[in-house]
């Protein structure tokens, strides 16, 4: 009775066969209700490994993409570690400038100081000043307005123009009617609006100005105090038109790497720091993306683990239930592994039904649903990132996981004594 | 004339809590090829035991077994399984179908395993199913049949594959006497073609129509008689 590898491989191909006849036979007779429960579960089962990853990601994608769009565009050059200013800025804004990759670009000045409001109606000096410490960013307002549309930003008020040399835009974070919460060292200003008149402090500089805006766009503006370029420079006493950030923006097509290479190659890398908006993020947001990814990949692989023990469990009820039926199966001769497989078969039936049905409502209704509706977190706007290579990885591994679960309580049936299963012992 | 079945100093025992019950003791017996045998006895006298030893479906606990020459105590599971396949048919005392298969799908189901085409499959069972005078019930699922029709679909099933021997346990037993009359005569018809059957029957009147009559009592053969034709 010696079997020969083709023999067997010939056997294992009708087992195959058979599993699918098996399969076929006992989904078709199997009551509706159950199979859309089970598949109801799966499609939830796909949909919590996909989505809970989704808007974890997503709360800190749409930060990052935030930054790119509304502050520092795909190429942001700005200050060595150690030095106040970009030196030579007016070779480097130049350079910037003339490349052909260069869609918009928008060159900032940044010094801290302070701005105080009501100091007219202060009358008892024993009192804190109504103040707070802001990071002054001077602009040109039309090229900023090309590059981060900023005035999309506005809350309250209008934009700077090119005439407002006495007037400020001003972060909601710095106003205390935006953040209304008390902290220690918080000095935010109160009473202060758009048309109040407040005075600023700059490098030891005074100017009285009016609010013209307030900003809130849950990016880094929302801290800041914008001035035109022309009236912060002598205010920092900036007259040799050094820069402390470029923003760029590059055409479309375009990869930032190459566009990043690119302006080392012409030497700037000696007076500025040329990096990739992904390189530039701020240290807190790579360090969230680096969390919330990991914490989306547990909670996803729970998910994995209890989509498994659901096939597990389906599969192992419809096998004991049936035990006997595997019996006779086993014992008119059908090879176990055309058993199984019908088993197999069925769990890959139920996830891949599974996978389709929260594959439609993914990229059917989520996905564009929470795209025209964010979720409104307090430092970004969360959208639902589901990348199509993501996805397919854990339709993937949601597949895999479910042969698995398929096959091991059909296996742990099957090997039953075919008598006692039979004779229901 | 050669003997298809050999079983030499057989011994089956189960275990019943601390004590040991021995359901066949050191039994001996010889089926020639073609001969159409009733086991009988009272209920627990180790006649479905013995068949079940013959068929493979269960391991004695000593003795030899050989069927068509071969000695089945030497074979692994997936060969039994094989054998089972190519050289066995069984039929049920429930009929032991498949609930959602047609009548047809339950009979090509060895012959699919076997390797047959599904289209020669089907026409192979068709013809067994027509032997047994169901050849208007095969897209029948097992609920939408009688008990006698779902017992003759068990025998359609047992012989499309054309097994070497049919074994049988208690057949007639949940039918009434003119449905287990039916599936006698089908039986009878199958042995005229030169089918070897072994029945596990304890209905005497059944017992009389076979070639030949082992009774046994209490795990040993007390009576092996031929009838007279």
């Amino acid at each position: 009775m010696l079997i020969t590898r083709a023999q067997k491989l010939k056997k294992f191909i009708i087992s195959i066969k058979l599993g699918f006849f098996l399969a076929y036979r006992q989904v078709r007779g199997s009551s509706v209700g159950t199979t859309a429960l089970i598949v109801f579960i799966m499609t939830l089962t796909f949909l919590n490994l996909v989505v809970v990853r989704g808007v974890l990601v997503g709360l800190i994608q749409s930060s990052t993409d935030l930054f790119r769009e509304k502050y520092a565009g795909d190429i942001f050059i700005s200050t060595l570690p150690k030095k106040t200013y970009i030196e030579n800025s007016p070779s480097v804004v130049e350079v910037v400038k003339n490349m052909p990759w260069t869609r918009v670009y928008s060159v900032r000045y940044v010094e801290g100081g302070t701005v105080e409001g009501t100091y007219k109606e202060r009358i008892d000096f024993t009192e804190d000043a109504n103040i707070a410490n802001g990071v002054f960013t001077g602009i040109d307002p039309i090229k900023e307005e090309e590059t981060t549309n900023i005035s999309s930003m506005l809350i309250a008020g209008s934009m700077l123009t090119l005439e407002d040399t006495d007037s400020i835009l001003i972060g909601a974070n710095l106003l205390k009617k935006y953040l209304p919460i008390e902290a220690p060292g918080l000095l935010l200003l109160d009473n202060v609006d758009v048309g109040s008149r407040v005075r600023i402090k700059v490098n030891g500089n005074i100017k009285e100005v009016t609010i013209k805006g307030i900003i809130k766009g849950k990016g880094a503006f929302d801290d800041r105090v914008v001035i035109l370029d022309s009236v912060l420079r002598p205010l920092i006493g900036r007259t040799d038109y050094n820069v402390d950030e470029i923003a760029i923006k590059v055409k479309k097509g375009t990869d930032p790497l190459l566009v990043q290479k690119a302006l080392l190659s012409t030497g700037i890398g000696k007076d500025a720091r040329v990096q990739t908006v992904d390189e530039a993020l701020p240290k807190f947001l790579k360090d969230i993306q680096a969390t919330f990814g990991l914490l989306g990949n547990a909670i996803g692989s729970i998910g994995l683990v209890v989509a498994s023990i659901t096939i597990f469990i389906v599969i192992y009820i419809n096998a004991i239930t049936r035990r006997k039926f595997i019996g006779i199966l086993k014992g008119i001769g059908i090879d176990s592994t055309a058993i199984e497989f019908s088993y197999i078969l069925q769990s890959i039936l139920y996830a891949t039904m599974g996978i389709l049905f929260g594959l439609a409502i993914l990229y059917g209704f989520l996905v564009p649903y929470i795209d025209a509706n964010p979720i409104n977190f307090p430092f970004s706007d969360g959208i639902l990132v589901a990348e199509y290579s993501n996805t397919l990885v854990r339709a993937a591994l949601l597949l895999i996981a479910t042969i698995f679960a398929g096959y091991i309580p059909a296996r742990i049936v099957v090997k039953q004594n075919t008598l006692d299963a039979i004779l229901g012992r | 004339m050669d003997s298809i079945i050999k079983v030499k100093n057989l011994t089956k025992s189960f275990k019943s809590g601390d004590s040991e019950l021995v359901v066949l003791k050191n039994l001996e017996l010889s089926v020639p090829k073609g001969q159409f045998l009733a086991i009988t006895g009272r209920s627990g006298s180790g006649k479905s035991t013995l068949l079940y030893q013959l068929g493979l479906l269960d391991n004695p606990n000593s003795g030899e077994i050989s069927i068509d020459g071969i000695d089945i105590s030497k074979l692994d599971s997936n060969s039994k399984t094989n054998f089972r396949l190519n050289k066995l048919g069984y039929v049920f005392q429930d009929y032991a179908l498949i609930p959602e298969l047609t009548a047809l799908e339950n009979v090509l189901l060895p012959l699919l395993m076997q390797g047959y085409s599904m289209v020669s499959a089907k026409e192979k069972a068709f013809e067994s199913l027509k032997r047994v005078g169901l050849s208007d019930r095969v897209d029948n699922i097992p609920s939408k049949l009688s008990g006698g029709q779902q017992q003759r679909v068990s025998i359609a099933r047992a012989i499309a594959h054309d097994p070497t021997i049919i074994f049988a346990d208690e057949p007639t037993a949940n039918l009434d006497t003119e449905t287990s009359d039916q599936v006698l005569q089908a039986f009878i018809e199958l042995h005229k073609q030169g089918q070897t059957i072994i029945m596990v029957t304890h209905e005497k009147e059944y017992s009389d129509r076979t070639d030949r009559v082992v009774q046994l009592s209490d795990g040993k053969i007390i009576s092996d008689i031929m009838n007279k034709k």
